[in-house]
């Protein structure tokens, strides 16, 4: 199972970074006359009713693909009747196209906050740990306050804090902000645990009286002693940030429309026709689930329960730490 | 015991505070505000100062924050522009809904989730565990998020359950609104039942290895009367402990559900008064999210105390 859900990830991954290649066309590629268009691979479509959008296959007609032509992996011959795996959307562009480039910007988001919370945590958690006292209260007390608040709801005001337009890369660089300060205090009391106890074993007295420096005994020799709970904790961050940027794309407070990202893509599905009639929008849905299980059974399988949101990351924490459980 | 359950209200007052007190700040902060997001481009000076006048929007900010906060202690925070009524109108409305559809979530959850899990727990092999397994993996495996999005589209196709709202055009009875109460309390119960089932069932199989348990079972006791009632009250404990981090869990997953199934809730009223550029209603539903967290924590906290005295430390 745990090969599975590597190999999921993997086809995941492998997709996204190809998109350029593997996408049939470009995700702002919109064909006019074929829109909420259903999957059509070598049959061409036609529009058989207008208001309805519905549309049929003429089986008659093949239309060739073309494969390895103009730098991608395959695409169709005819313009007119273009290769739609996974259907069209509203503006008449290729899921399926989409879906991979999207896949690019939510991963990318997802991957950026994760390591964005990991430098915040890594920093507060070390500081904390290795310093102790009164700096270790307050860090700690900060990091217990951050967990607690209803992160869906920061999320929202912070970003309403912007207008409510915004330039693609601003919009990145403020999610990122937000969900690696959300997502940091996890980190940081695991990594505080971890540092606060491994500082009084003998090896790191040894560093330390051999002359190393403070900065050098925390980067070189304790930290690395929190590989095994960061790794966990990260796999488990980043499902809840692509959906975290799902949710607000979702909502409208995401990317902008002609960019591509699951979130913005399940936007489109925000009508109930979505749900009815045109069921291929909601694909980025199931490529989120196949993610999330690629990341739930690799996690699993590595000897942790696996739970995609923070609850699993704090009961653990009371377990890994034994002043979480008294404070 | 008073003194921690006094320290926890303290932190828990300190929170709303902080909370509603913060997006007030923000969605001031905004560029724009609700006079340019309601009348458009089009509007004219003398009109926009006009209507900025009347809704107290051309103070300064620190005056507008000063009266906002002296009016808060009274529990009078300001009125919504958007609907013209007194912020402390809308919230309740809203917030009973959103609590109303939590709480059932975390009901169905608990009921379905601890039966599953105490059956996989004690038995590690066999077809029926192994299959609650995994559709336990792939339920985790999809936020509410996901779930709502799926349920409404399966009630959408099949036609067999209403898709969205909380009752049909023209009102209903109490069967209407249960009808409608299916897909989003599906949509925020399962993921967390399946969490609850993965919990249970660690414990459960890490207690039925203790030697009490075994003690018990070799004098005879007939093993579901041992499963059942003397391992469960052990494996409950650490189960018991997430109750209150699962309460963050339910509002951030309630606000997805709400948009998807458009169960007018605390999420949905935060989201339009965001959109409008409401900062009272904004203020006052960060405000009313944060009570729902620290009333969460708090409860949690208290009954965890009181089954565990070690706790309170």
């Amino acid at each position: 199972m745990k090969y599975f859900g590597l190999t999921l990830l993997a086809v995941i991954v492998a997709a996204a970074v190809a998109a350029p290649v593997v996408a049939p066309y470009e995700p702002d590629r919109s064909f006019r006359g074929l829109l909420n268009a259903p999957p059509a691979l070598v049959h061409p479509l036609t529009l058989t009713h207008q208001l309805e959008q519905r549309y049929e296959q003429d089986l008659t007609k093949r239309v060739p693909l073309e494969w390895f032509a103009h730098g991608r992996l395959v695409s169709s011959s005819d313009e007119r009747a273009p290769l739609l795996l996974l259907g069209s959307d509203g503006y008449g562009r290729d899921v399926f196209s989409r879906l991979l480039y999207g896949a690019r910007l939510s991963l990318l988001v997802a991957v950026a906050s994760a390591a964005g919370a990991l430098l915040l945590g890594g920093l507060v958690g070390g500081i904390a740990g290795y310093a102790g006292g009164l700096l270790d209260d307050l860090l700690m007390r900060g990091s217990d306050f951050v967990i607690v608040l209803p992160a869906m709801y920061i999320a929202l005001a912070l970003r309403s804090a912007m207008p409510l337009v915004l330039p693609p890369a601003q919009v990145f660089a403020l999610l990122t902000g937000i969900f690696a300060v959300v997502g940091a205090p996890f980190l940081a009391r695991g990594i505080r645990a971890i540092v606060r106890s491994e500082k009084r074993l003998d090896y790191a007295t040894a560093a330390s009286s051999l002359g190393a420096s403070h900065t050098r005994l925390l980067l070189r020799h304790l930290l690395p002693a929190a590989r095994g709970f960061i790794g966990v904790e990260i796999t488990m961050l980043i499902p809840a940030f692509i959906v975290a940027e799902a949710t607000l794309s979702y909502v409208g407070l995401g990317f902008p429309d002609p960019v591509a990202s699951w979130g913005t893509m399940l936007q489109e599905a925000r009508t109930i026709r979505a749900f009815t009639d045109f069921p291929w929008l909601l694909s980025p849905a199931a490529a989120m689930f196949l993610l999330v299980l690629g990341l739930n059974l690799v996690v699993q399988h590595t000897g942790v329960a696996p739970v995609y949101n923070d609850t699993d990351a704090s009961s653990r924490r009371s377990r890994t730490d034994p002043d979480a459980v008294r404070s | 015991m008073i003194g921690y359950i006094s320290r926890r209200i303290l932190f828990a007052l300190v929170l709303v505070f902080a909370v509603s007190s913060a997006s007030m700040v923000l969605a001031r902060l905004a560029p724009g505000d609700y006079v340019t997001a309601t009348l458009g481009a089009g509007a004219r000076r003398e009109q926009i100062d006009a209507e900025r006048a009347r809704l107290g929007l051309n103070r300064s900010f620190g005056a507008q924050y000063r009266d906002w906060l002296a009016g808060a202690v009274r529990f009078d925070f300001g009125r919504s522009m958007q609907y013209d009524r007194p912020v402390t109108d809308l919230i309740p409305e809203s917030a009973l809904n959103t609590g109303i559809l939590a709480i059932t979530a975390l009901v169905v959850a608990t009921l379905i989730g601890l039966p599953l899990g105490v059956v996989t727990g004690t038995r590690p092999n066999g077809v029926v565990p192994s299959a609650i397994r995994g559709v336990s993996l792939v339920l985790l495996s999809m936020p509410p998020l996901l779930t709502s999005l799926l349920l409404v589209f399966l009630a959408a196709r099949s036609g067999w359950l209403p898709v969205g709202g909380m009752t049909s055009s023209g009102g209903g009875g109490l069967a209407d609104v249960l009808r409608h109460m299916v897909v989003p309390v599906a949509a925020l119960a399962l993921p967390l039942a399946a969490m609850f089932e993965r919990l249970q069932s660690q414990a459960m199989s890490e207690t039925i290895g203790q030697p009490y348990v075994i003690a018990t079972y070799g004098r005879g006791v007939p093993l579901s009367r041992v499963i059942w009632r003397d391992a469960l009250k052990n494996a409950l404990r650490p189960v018991a402990s997430v109750y209150g981090l699962v309460v963050g869990t339910l509002l951030s997953g309630s606000f997805a559900v709400e948009t998807v199934t458009a169960w007018p809730g605390i999420g949905q009223l935060m989201l339009g008064a965001l959109r409008a550029r409401d900062v009272y209603l904004v203020a006052g539903c960060a405000a009313a999210g944060s009570i729902f967290l620290a009333l969460g924590t708090l409860l949690s906290d208290v009954a965890l105390a009181w089954v565990d005295p070690r706790s309170t430390g």
